[in-house]
């Protein structure tokens, strides 16, 4: 166990190294310099002082050195100030990730929820009424653009039953709330974001489900347990469901990448306060050390959320560890 | 042929993806109005004989707008998934040929993009260069090629050991020509339904750009970019927002009922 996890973590040095290249010579290739942002709108500025600004940012250095000099910043989590309003970009970024998070959350557990029984279901009664059902709607829903269900979903849920906010994450009189009162606030403003965040994974999570459990239904051993006498419940349940849920791990693991994505538009769409709103506002601003700081970030998570995934799918399945 | 007729899903698919490529392709010929016609008085207009899916904001023929936008949807969706095929066999399949070192870096490689939220990676790159239909498709083409790569090099590593392909290496056939006459010929099905899945995502991402204003540019029509100017009349005019809405869902689902057919008749080990 811990040989694999000394093994896993080595095989993601390269890969960290990877990101911070791609975001760095992405930075460092577009046309003009992350200083004219500053020099350009100020008429007093001359050629003089522009220069002085370029060597201050160690713009004129070759760009290992300039990308050794970032590294060094953002392994200290320091991704400069927001040309915005001058606060770092890090501290930003932190004070947003909670929500992203909530929201990322909630969404994978909302997806589990409907999707692990619907898969299961599915497999076990195929081509039910049911199964053929469940197929048509997840083809729709994967099918479907996020920001169109979300607009959808407000015209219904928001206009004309009127029973969700369809903006931003509490209302205007939070902080007079009681306790309860602000759970019930906070989730309410929730429910939507959440429900179309699920929407699009749900429905590939559950295809996937169906199929895990098909190809373990058809395993010797299930047979076996048949064969012992068990009934079909127990081995449904006790035997096949265990097995079949186990690449679940993974599939949450890569679906990350996919959820924060996803974040951008729903945030958005939905006026979130979270990270993919502000990284919206930064493109839209060209605010480029919140936009480095985001795409850092959002990658790490992900190269985390991979790591934890091996390592959890290596302690539920030995098998794995002596690969 | 058989199987298509049988199958009466993938049937309506195809048939629904022929109409939307005839109508990107014939699209002056069908519009009743110009894209970009604007009548004033006739404003946000309900749908009505005159206009059948209604007006927008500046008095424009919604319908004649999607026409025109199947146009601009169907293009970047073709020459996305160009590039995407162009990149992801390329680097699957000397990954997977060559194996060692290049394999090595190449997927490496492969999964430091994987690791980037793809819709991220768009938005960086659209923030730096300027946003426009020929920067979509290139974005959401190199974006999009991680797992076609992966999926090129599992299948060319099994049949790189495969009698034929020894055959031919004792046969002194160029590597050139063994990779391109003699291997990807063998992989060509996955490559094909990844292809038609593909198209849907590009169709997919190309509005999600345009909604939030960093695709394709105004006046060009868009779906999404109809989508996002009814964004702000959503209580007053439904039909901005429904109509396109429709239009993108109904395309991204024939592009993944064709996929799933494709994989259905194209790889037998599968059907069940």
């Amino acid at each position: 166990m811990f040989q694999y996890l000394i093994k896993r973590l080595l095989y993601s040095i390269p890969i960290l190294i990877g990101i911070t290249l791609i975001t760095f010579s992405i930075m460092y290739l577009t046309p003009g310099k992350p200083t004219d942002m500053i020099s350009d709108f100020n008429a007093k500025v001359t050629s003089e002082s522009k220069e002085r600004l370029i060597k201050l940012y160690g713009l004129d250095k070759p760009w290992y050195e300039q990308y050794w000099n970032w590294l060094k910043r953002v392994a200290a989590f320091d991704f400069g100030s927001s040309f915005k309003d001058g606060r770092p970009a890090s501290q930003k970024i932190i004070e947003r990730l909670p929500a992203t998070l909530l929201l990322n959350i909630l969404s994978i557990i909302l997806m589990l929820i409907i999707a692990v029984p619907a898969g299961v279901y599915s497999a076990v009664n195929k081509y039910s009424l049911f199964d053929r059902a469940a197929t048509v709607i997840a083809f729709i829903c994967f099918s479907a653009p996020v920001f169109w269900a979300a607009l959808m979903l407000m015209i219904v849920f928001g206009l004309w039953l009127g029973w969700l906010p369809v903006s931003g994450i509490v209302s205007f009189e939070f902080n007079e709330l009681s306790f309860l009162g602000k759970t019930w606030d906070l989730a309410k403003h929730l429910i939507l974001p959440v429900f179309v965040s699920a929407l699009g994974s749900f429905a590939a999570l559950s295809r996937y489900i169906r199929s895990g459990m098909l190809d373990v239904l058809k395993q010797d051993y299930i047979k076996t347990a048949y064969a012992k006498g068990l009934s079909r419940r127990q081995v449904i349940f006790n035997h096949a469901l265990k097995n079949a849920l186990l690449p679940l791990i993974t599939i949450i693991g890569l679906s990350i990448p996919g959820l924060i994505g996803g974040s951008f538009i729903i945030e958005t769409v939905f006026s979130y306060p979270g990270m993919g709103r502000l990284g919206y506002d930064a493109v839209m601003a060209r605010d480029y050390p919140v936009i480095m700081g985001i795409g850092v970030i959002s990658a790490f998570l992900t190269l985390f959320g991979n790591i934890t995934a091996d390592l959890l799918y290596s302690f539920a399945d030995p098998r794995i560890r002596r690969r | 042929m058989k199987k298509i007729l049988k199958n009466k899903a993938a049937l309506i698919a195809l048939i629904f993806i022929l109409f939307v490529t005839a109508a990107a392709v014939f699209a002056p010929l069908i519009t009743p109005y110009d894209p970009s016609e604007q009548n004033l008085p006739q404003r946000l207009s309900a749908p009505c004989a005159q206009y059948f899916l209604g007006t927008d904001d500046l008095g424009r023929d919604v319908f004649s707008r999607m026409v025109f936008g199947a146009r601009i949807s169907v293009s970047v969706g073709v020459f996305a998934v160009l590039l995407t095929v162009l990149i992801g066999v390329t680097i699957g399949m000397t990954a997977g040929y060559f194996g060692g070192t290049a394999d090595a870096v190449l997927m490496r490689f492969t999964d430091i993009v994987l690791c980037f939220p793809t819709f991220f990676l768009i938005l960086l790159v659209i923030a730096f260069f300027e946003p426009g239909i020929y920067s979509v498709m290139i974005v959401i083409g190199l974006t999009s090629w991680t797992g076609l790569a992966r999926i090129v090099r599992a299948e060319v590593l099994s049949l790189r050991e495969r009698e034929f392909v020894l055959a031919s290496r004792m046969l002194a056939v160029s590597r050139l020509r063994l990779l391109f006459v003699h291997i990807l010929p063998n992989v060509i099905s996955p490559i094909i339904v990844y292809a038609a899945i593909g198209m849907g995502g590009a169709i997919l991402t190309e509005s999600g750009l345009s909604f939030l204003g960093l695709g394709v540019q105004p006046p060009a029509p868009s779906w999404g970019q109809i989508l996002m100017q009814g964004k702000d009349y959503i209580y007053s005019a439904w039909w901005l927002s429904v109509f396109p809405g429709i239009a993108i869902l109904l395309t991204v689902l024939s592009f993944n009922l064709t996929g799933d057919f494709l994989r259905d008749i194209l790889d037998p080990k599968d059907a069940n």
